[in-house]
């Protein structure tokens, strides 16, 4: 079943096309990975899938919804979350607040419940905070939970900001270079990891420089090149595509 | 959160022991109107510390409170309760129009907007001569009363007074501890990840700086109908540049701050009285140190003694 369509996604910055008339699909339950080299879209795309950005042109359709001009935290209410390549985590607030936080779109009290201390305010408060130490513990994390989050390294905070996403329990995530930063070792465990998510139903979006992570674990593999996708096929199929390795390594590489 | 509710419990027993120690009816006066400025500064905390926004035009909202509920009761001879609700609905539509617009927008143009609706209501406290008495002043602001019972010396006003402060910040207390606190501090250090946790940032932002215009409001009607008698100059640019101050001061990190500060800048003008001409460079210098010494404030002072006595944390 198609999760995720976008069609003809175009869009500029000043003169430069950062997206070109971009189509991806993504079928649900599947792990999928953007790759190209550097600037050729690849987190303009996200940006513009989750709303942080708006596009010139183009559909965004999200289980049948098209929701290519909705704000972002209506398109994150419908099962759309996402990490960032530069990290943005909420560095003041401790491990156990940023995961609680990301548990946000399934809970509704405001500033009358929240202020009056209603009974249905402290009830989500616990399952927020339930939801955040289970999954705290899953990740390795419990041990940080009351650290403030920007006091950790950085392998650490990058796996805070999955824990996050997971949070909001997504239907569809989005992963920004989840690897970047990491030692080897972090590489092969957030390998594991996020093949554990798609067996428990998540689809995941992922944009990768590791081509071992990506060729590991995706199942299709979309490639950009200046702000227009030159390919996409199984990663087998990418591997031997002489535009790609023209795209990466230039023409010589290619031939070579 | 436990610790919260603690030093609220605290401060509730301080404020009930406190007035009758006082040795004159002067300084019971002076922690009346301390506790008013902490609770508008409260509000600005609120805005401010967990937000992250800035006003600059909170003692606008502090005078519509004194003057929509002031009026109301000297001219039309309202009750004090309605015309008290008038007043902070009124406050509370004027702070959310000019909040929707600005608050759409990423950066500090609320604190724009903000400066010059300060300004505004100021030039129309003076200039709308018939409602506020212009620059000479509203008179025959009706008194607080709860059937009986008149709230008319400073001791009596002055429980009232901390009674709404505890109240406020039992609210504030249980707000920034829910998640509603949690979301407005989230949207504080990543707009853009709040969104994408389905966030909507400029509602909340609007919703809170509302709220924080609302305590403003309190804080100018228990101004108003404790003094009975009101001037512009009480509501001018001078007193949001204090408020901002109050909370810098008192660690805007915290609610608490509003109350340290609050207190501070409330009480720092008697103690400097007798100084004459040198007050207001003095006054100038101290919180010139405070700012240099405590970037966290009196707030972010208490938390490093108490790391300190506990140990690494």
């Amino acid at each position: 079943m198609v999760l995720l369509e976008a069609q003809e996604v175009t869009k500029s910055f000043g003169g430069v096309k950062a997206l070109n008339g971009v189509d991806v699909t993504l079928q649900e339950g599947t792990i999928t990975a953007l790759i190209g080299p550097n600037g050729s879209g690849k987190t303009t795309f996200f940006n513009i899938l989750t709303g942080v950005l708006p596009m010139d042109a183009g559909r965004v359709i999200f289980l049948g919804q098209d929701i290519g001009k909705w704000p972002a935290h209506r398109r994150a209410a419908l099962g759309i979350a996402r990490t960032f390549q530069n990290l943005q985590i909420f560095q003041e607030m401790t491990v156990l607040e940023n995961v609680m936080i990301g548990g946000f779109r399934h809970t509704h009290s405001g500033f009358f419940g929240g202020g009056f201390g209603l009974p249905r305010a402290r009830r989500e408060m616990e399952q927020l905070r339930d939801r955040a130490l289970e999954l705290l513990e899953r990740m390795g994390l419990a041990p940080y939970q009351g650290a403030l989050a920007g006091n950790l390294p950085f392998g650490l905070q990058r796996k805070v900001e999955i824990a996050r996403a997971l949070s909001s329990r997504p239907r569809l995530l989005l992963l920004d270079e989840p690897a970047a930063g990491l030692t080897t070792k972090e590489t092969l465990s957030i390998a594991r990891f996020i093949q554990g998510l798609k067996e428990e139903g998540i689809t995941v979006f992922l944009v990768e420089h590791d081509m071992d992570l990506v060729m590991g674990i995706s199942e299709w593999v979309i490639v950009l090149n200046f702000g227009k996708k030159i390919y996409e096929g199984t990663p087998l199929a990418v591997k031997r595509e002489r535009s790609v390795i023209k795209a990466y390594l230039g023409e010589r590489g290619a031939q070579g | 959160m436990k610790r919260d509710y603690l030093l609220l419990l605290t401060l509730t027993v301080t404020i009930l022991l406190l007035p009758p120690l006082l040795p004159g009816d002067y300084y019971v006066e002076v922690l009346l109107f301390a506790g008013i400025n902490v609770l508008v500064a409260l509000g600005l905390s609120l805005l401010t510390g967990y937000a992250g926004q800035i006003s600059l035009g909170h003692a606008g909202f502090y005078g519509m409170g004194a003057y929509i509920s002031g009026a109301l009761t000297a001219h039309l001879g309202w009750p004090v309760p309605l015309a008290a609700i008038t007043a902070l609905l009124a406050t509370a539509f004027v702070a959310a129009l000019v909040g929707w617009p600005t608050l759409r927008l990423k950066g500090h143009y609320l604190a724009m907007a903000t400066l010059g609706l300060g300004i505004i209501l100021y030039i129309l406290f003076v200039q709308l001569r018939g409602i506020t008495g212009g620059a000479s002043g509203l008179s025959g602001i009706r008194p607080v009363h709860l059937g009986d019972l008149y709230f008319d010396t400073p001791r009596r006003y002055c429980y009232l007074v901390w009674s709404i402060v505890v109240l406020a910040f039992l609210f504030s207390i249980n707000l920034v501890h829910s998640r509603t606190g949690m979301a407005l501090r989230a949207l504080h250090y990543s707009e853009v990840a709040a969104s994408t946790l389905g966030i909507d940032v400029a509602m909340y932002k609007l919703k809170v700086f509302v709220l924080s215009a609302v305590f403003a409001a309190l804080g100018g009607i228990l101004y108003a109908h404790y003094i009975t008698f009101i001037s512009p100059e009480t509501f001018g640019f001078m007193y949001s540049v204090d408020l901002v101050v109050m909370i810098v001061l008192g660690g805007m990190h915290s609610i608490w701050g509003a109350l340290l500060g609050g207190t501070f800048l409330s009480l720092l003008p008697e103690a400097l009285h007798r100084l004459e001409d040198l007050e207001v460079m003095v006054h100038g210098l101290i919180l010139l140190l405070v700012l240099i010494f405590l970037p966290k404030g009196f707030v972010g002072l208490i938390e490093k003694v108490g790391e300190k006595i506990h140990g690494a944390p």
